[in-house]
């Protein structure tokens, strides 16, 4: 790679943060380990869901090493199923709300006028919300009553798509706002002008001349709203609103930890700390990558 | 300045209002509605009972018609009972808006009063010890779940040491002492999460103001490193905090869902889920609208805060 190019440049500063260089491996290690659950599953020879009620709460072991929950699950297992609902919906819906915030910023900030009014008005008027008690409600909805057939709505994965709606419909604003500005000065230069002088379209000039520039941004946002999405997902399966059993996800783990916190204090510990050290995993690593992408922003 | 003000104040009713009709509308699609609730509680209803109750309460007519009659009733002061507390919605919601309120403004007062310092402290030294420090205790602050350091706090001084009580709320007539042990771990909860984020924003502000042009003259004319971290520059970084700082104002009144939930505070943030939770159709809504209503006026309080401190900040296209 050329020593002097943008990109090598951003590597070598983000080198230099230690934090998310360690981020990146601890996430890495995290992806890896639940990506091999079925192999830990082999290993101990039982599966993620098996009830087993004649060792309810037992401690750690060797053939569970972590312990099994109030129904004799093996919470090791539990976690690590766990941890692919949790990361596969914090990337899926971090990633779904961006695009939709970047089609939105881009079209406000390329067509300003009234289009621009409109959809800033709406931007504003989403942020100053009150969003968790509306996403609580938005989570209690009663899917079939929007006329929504019935294989849907008791399909298993359905609690899955419904959180990466309301994250996405939600959580787009910070991106459309970032995005808008860009665009804004952007679209000013003489390269935008040459390609609506060749006679481009806006869409070409929007999506290939303008959203090139942009990606470094919204990267960076993208990443840094990954850890808001894993705990919301987690706050919202806490209350048992989000993803549903038997399906394990490291918020309704804790949901029964709660009543069991006398008992079982330590089944309350695990999944917590895996949701905390994953999003300060993430929020280290948006923070590295927008010093690497963007010197000036701090110092 | 006024023009701005009017506006905005204008912009927020139309919010208010749309939000009005899009929150009825959503309540209408949660599960099961309140005739559901009459024939599960009376196994003698037939089906035309039920046809008849639906007529009787308007429940048959389109979604905009009861949209509007109720915004008509609501409008001259009838906001209706609540279900699951057998009396009125205003009287339900005026003891939760002040448990919330006492809740709230205790966590902010002592969010405020620790992050601050921390903020500024971390800015004079950058790249110190103490930076490093208070970045890191930052960084945790906005990670962790609320819910989860509320259970690790239950756990600790419930549970293990046993000092604290887990939930709940001083009974009628207990002593000030009494009252104040229940509010310990929820404030702490609440606390915490704040003062990651403030006292990020306090840093990143105060780094802002050290690189300017003044701080520079007040360091040539030797003053000391302290006197113009906290006599110089303190005053004018502390502009865009305080905006944040309003913005979370709404807050202090729509209560901490979360972390009253999990302590049984009676406060607002417990009641709308309660009420969502527990099908109480009039109380969760004017529960939410209350809420809404009151964070788009924080918001309103932020930007005439900004505009009120900072004279540089002309509204309203006039010359800068």
């Amino acid at each position: 790679m050329n020593k002097n190019s943008p990109l090598f440049l951003a590597f070598r500063r983000f080198r230099r943060h230690k934090l998310a260089i360690f981020s990146v491996c601890v996430l890495l290690s995290m992806v890896l380990a639940v990506v091999f659950a079925p192999l830990f599953e082999a290993w101990l020879g039982v599966g993620a869901n098996d009830v087993d009620l004649y060792s309810r709460m037992v401690g750690p072991s060797l053939s569970h090493p972590l312990g099994t929950d109030e129904l004799g699950r093996d919470v090791l297992l539990r976690l690590l199923y766990g941890g692919r609902i949790s990361l596969f919906t914090g990337l899926t819906a971090a990633c779904f709300a961006a695009t939709i915030g970047t089609v939105i910023g881009l079209l406000a900030g390329y067509f300003g006028g009234r289009l621009d009014a409109v959809l800033m008005r709406l931007t504003d008027s989403i942020i100053a919300l009150p969003l968790l008690p509306l996403l609580i409600v938005l989570a209690a909805i009663d899917l079939s009553k929007l006329g929504l057939p019935q294989a849907i709505v008791e399909s298993e994965n359905v609690s899955f798509y419904r959180i990466v709606l309301i994250v996405a419909i939600t959580g787009w604003t910070a991106v459309a706002r970032l995005v808008r500005g860009a665009t804004l000065s952007i679209k000013e230069r003489e390269f935008i002008m040459a390609a609506q002088g060749v006679g481009a379209g806006h869409l070409h000039v929007m999506f290939s001349h303008i959203l090139p520039n942009l990606l470094s941004p919204i990267i960076v946002a993208v990443t840094l709203s990954i850890g808001g999405v894993i705990l919301l997902e987690s706050v919202l399966s806490f209350f048992g609103l989000g993803i549903q059993p038997p399906m394990a996800s490291w918020g309704n783990m804790l949901t029964n930890a709660q009543q069991l916190i006398w008992e079982a204090p330590m089944l309350a510990v695990y999944p917590g700390l895996l949701i905390f050290i994953t999003v300060i995993s993430f929020n280290f690593l948006g923070d590295g990558l927008q010093d690497a992408f963007d010197p000036k922003a701090e110092y | 300045m006024r023009q701005f003000l009017l506006n905005r104040a204008l912009q927020s009713l139309v919010v208010i209002i749309i939000m009005s009709f899009v929150i009825y509308s959503l309540i209408g699609l949660m599960p099961g509605d309140p005739i559901d609730l009459m024939i599960s509680a009376n196994p003698n209803m037939t089906a035309s009972d039920a046809a008849a109750l639906r007529e009787l309460y308007g429940l048959d007519l389109p979604i905009y018609e009861r949209y509007w009659n109720w915004l008509g009733a609501a409008l001259s002061g009838d906001l209706g009972y609540s279900r699951l507390f057998g009396q009125p919605v205003l009287a339900v919601l005026l003891p939760a808006l002040k448990n919330s309120l006492i809740l709230m403004g205790t966590a902010f007062l002592l969010a405020v009063c620790i992050a601050i310092p921390l903020g500024t402290l971390a800015a004079s030294k950058p790249r110190s010890a103490v930076d490093y420090g208070v970045n890191l205790f930052a960084f945790a602050g906005i990670s962790i779940p609320s819910f989860w350091l509320a259970l690790m706090l239950i756990i600790v001084f419930s549970v293990f040491l046993g000092w604290l009580p887990a939930g709940g709320i001083a009974s009628n007539g207990a002593g000030l002492l009494e009252y104040v042990k229940y509010m310990v771990l929820p404030v702490a909860t609440i606390a915490t999460l704040s003062i990651g984020s403030y006292s990020r924003y306090t840093r990143s502000s105060m780094l802002e103001v050290l690189r300017q042009d003044y701080v520079r003259t007040a360091r040539a004319k030797g003053a000391s490193n302290s006197r113009v971290v906290w006599k110089h520059a303190l005053r004018n970084a502390m502009i865009p905090v305080v905006t944040i700082l309003a913005l979370d104002f709404g807050y202090l009144f729509s209560g901490a869902l979360v972390t009253e939930t999990i302590f049984s505070w009676p406060g607002m943030g417990k009641l709308i889920f309660d009420s969502v939770m527990g099908n109480d159709f009039n109380l969760a809504l004017v529960a939410l609208l209350f809420a809404t209503a009151l964070t788009l006026i924080g918001n309103l309080l932020a930007d005439i805060c900004y505009a009120l401190l900072d004279p540089r900040i002309v509204i309203g296209g006039g010359k800068a």
